[in-house]
């Protein structure tokens, strides 16, 4: 890892304003996208900002039919909260099948979305569940969120303080796992909320995505025994876990077992 | 060097150094504290071999800046024994011969303890599940398993 400064600001405002003073500034949430890709020099920021001691970050509330996620909520949290357990079951199945217990005790929703690495669960519950993405300077829907590969529609120095998930009607969570990663090599988020079924794809392509199709096809019967239109391999990823057309066909897979998780 | 003071508790101890901002928590205890319990197996988040506890939660401290554990508590496999009186999952390890070489065995018993902390009676396929992120290259698991089990029963007592 290379030299850098740390910071550890105790508000939203004097991180962003510790930011904007830097050369080469980034964000630090749980460190467990950052420190790693820190390690093998992928990245080498001059300051580090370390946004933990935000109490403004933290918490899961939930009001007027939305559960509120602090951007600095980590993975276990999620998983273990009875509230979101209630509301949107899912959500706590999503957030359990993410690595492993250390990984989901440090590992945080903001990091996770900010990094918006194309094989993280995620994306998947965001886009899935039509969520919008609270920053200290806007509120962002999901559908303009995620940008592909690594790409977000954040801008230079803005934090994610929170993610706002309207709760659905039912929604199911299924992931085809990388054996030794936990990764996802495909993993679909299927809901059924007050506009309409919408249904997101991760890990199958360079970004997170919605499957049309398969949302029109359950528009008219969310049952897993829907009959779903085979996906296209074109423009899904290839690489040494999982080929194009195999991705493909799991995304059926995946669809039809998140549909009956959501029950 | 950009260095930064870390002042934290560590088994019970409250420490306090300068160091480079860089610095990991497991070099902190390893190098710093002496405490080469820790050990660094992979360095890449995958194999529990620096498993610590901080503020009683199981992280993985070649992940971890020492700087981000500033101000919190953290418990290392020197921490768990009273003395010459070793830990329960310590002793549940040496009755059930769950080692061979050694090496992850602290990651390993630090999971241990933080899967009985959360679950009392842990099963099977909990402990299974719950040892993801730990790897051993030498046991085949069974006999860390069943460690678990029985560690996890003594410290029900
Ligand atoms: C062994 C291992 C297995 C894993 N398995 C999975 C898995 O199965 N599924 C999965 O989805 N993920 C997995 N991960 C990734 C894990 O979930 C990460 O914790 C997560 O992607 C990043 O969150 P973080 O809090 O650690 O962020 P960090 O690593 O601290 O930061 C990541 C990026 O986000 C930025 N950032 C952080 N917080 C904010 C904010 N509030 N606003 C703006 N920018 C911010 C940082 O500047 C940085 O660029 C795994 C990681 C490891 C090490
Ligand atoms: S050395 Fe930390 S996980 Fe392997
Ligand atoms: S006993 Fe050798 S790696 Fe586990």
């Amino acid at each position: 890892m290379r030299e850098f400064s740390y910071h550890r600001p105790k508000s939203v405002a004097d991180a962003a304003k510790a930011f904007s003073s830097k050369s080469e500034a980034r964000y630090l949430a749980g460190g467990h996208s950052l420190l790693p890709a820190m390690k093998q020099r992928l990245n080498a920021p001059s300051d580090l900002i370390d946004l933990s001691a935000i109490k403004d970050l933290k918490g899961i509330k939930i009001a007027g039919g939305e559960v509120v996620i602090g951007a600095g909520t980590t993975h276990a949290e999620v998983a273990h909260s009875t509230e979101i357990k209630k509301a949107i079951p899912a959500l706590c199945v999503l957030a359990e099948g993410i690595g492993d217990p250390q990984v989901r005790n440090r590992g945080t929703i903001g990091g996770s979305l900010a990094n918006n690495d194309p094989a993280s669960d995620y994306p998947a519950a965001v886009l899935g569940l039509g969520a919008t993405v609270v920053t200290n300077k806007r509120e962002i829907a999901a559908d303009s969120f995620f940008k592909g590969l690594f790409e977000t529609a954040l801008e230079d120095g803005e934090i994610i303080t929170a993610v706002r998930f309207p709760i659905p009607e039912k929604a199911g969570y299924a992931k085809f796992a990388q054996p030794a990663s936990r990764f996802c090599i495909v993993g679909v988020m299927a809901a059924k909320t007050k506009s309409g079924v919408r249904v997101a794809v991760t890990g199958a392509g360079p970004g997170v995505f919605r499957a049309t199709d398969i949302e029109k096809a359950l528009a008219s019967s969310f049952s897993a025994g829907a009959s779903l239109p085979a996906v296209k391999a074109s423009g899904l990823s290839s690489d040494i876990h999982a080929g194009a057309e195999y991705r493909a066909h799991l995304v059926g897979v995946m669809a039809k077992r998140a549909v009956a998780a959501a029950g | 060097m950009s260095s930064t003071s870390v002042s934290m508790t560590v088994n019970g101890k409250s420490v306090t150094k300068e160091v480079p901002a860089r610095t990991l928590l497991v070099s902190f205890l390893r190098d710093h504290l002496g405490l080469t319990g820790t050990h660094v197996g992979c360095d890449t988040s995958q194999c529990g071999a620096c498993n610590v506890h901080i503020d009683g939660k199981c992280v993985k401290s070649c992940t971890v800046l020492a700087a981000q554990a500033d101000g919190a508590s953290v418990t290392t496999i020197e921490g768990l024994a009273k003395g010459d009186q070793l830990h329960p999952m310590q002793a549940a390890f040496k009755e059930h011969h769950a080692l061979q070489c050694g090496f992850c065995t602290p990651g390993m018993i630090m999971t241990g303890v933080a899967l009985a902390n959360e679950k009392s009676n842990p099963s099977e396929t909990e402990i299974r599940e719950y040892l993801e992120g730990n790897f051993c290259r030498c046991t085949g698991y069974h006999n860390i398993v069943k460690a678990i089990e029985t560690g996890a029963k003594a410290m029900r007592r």
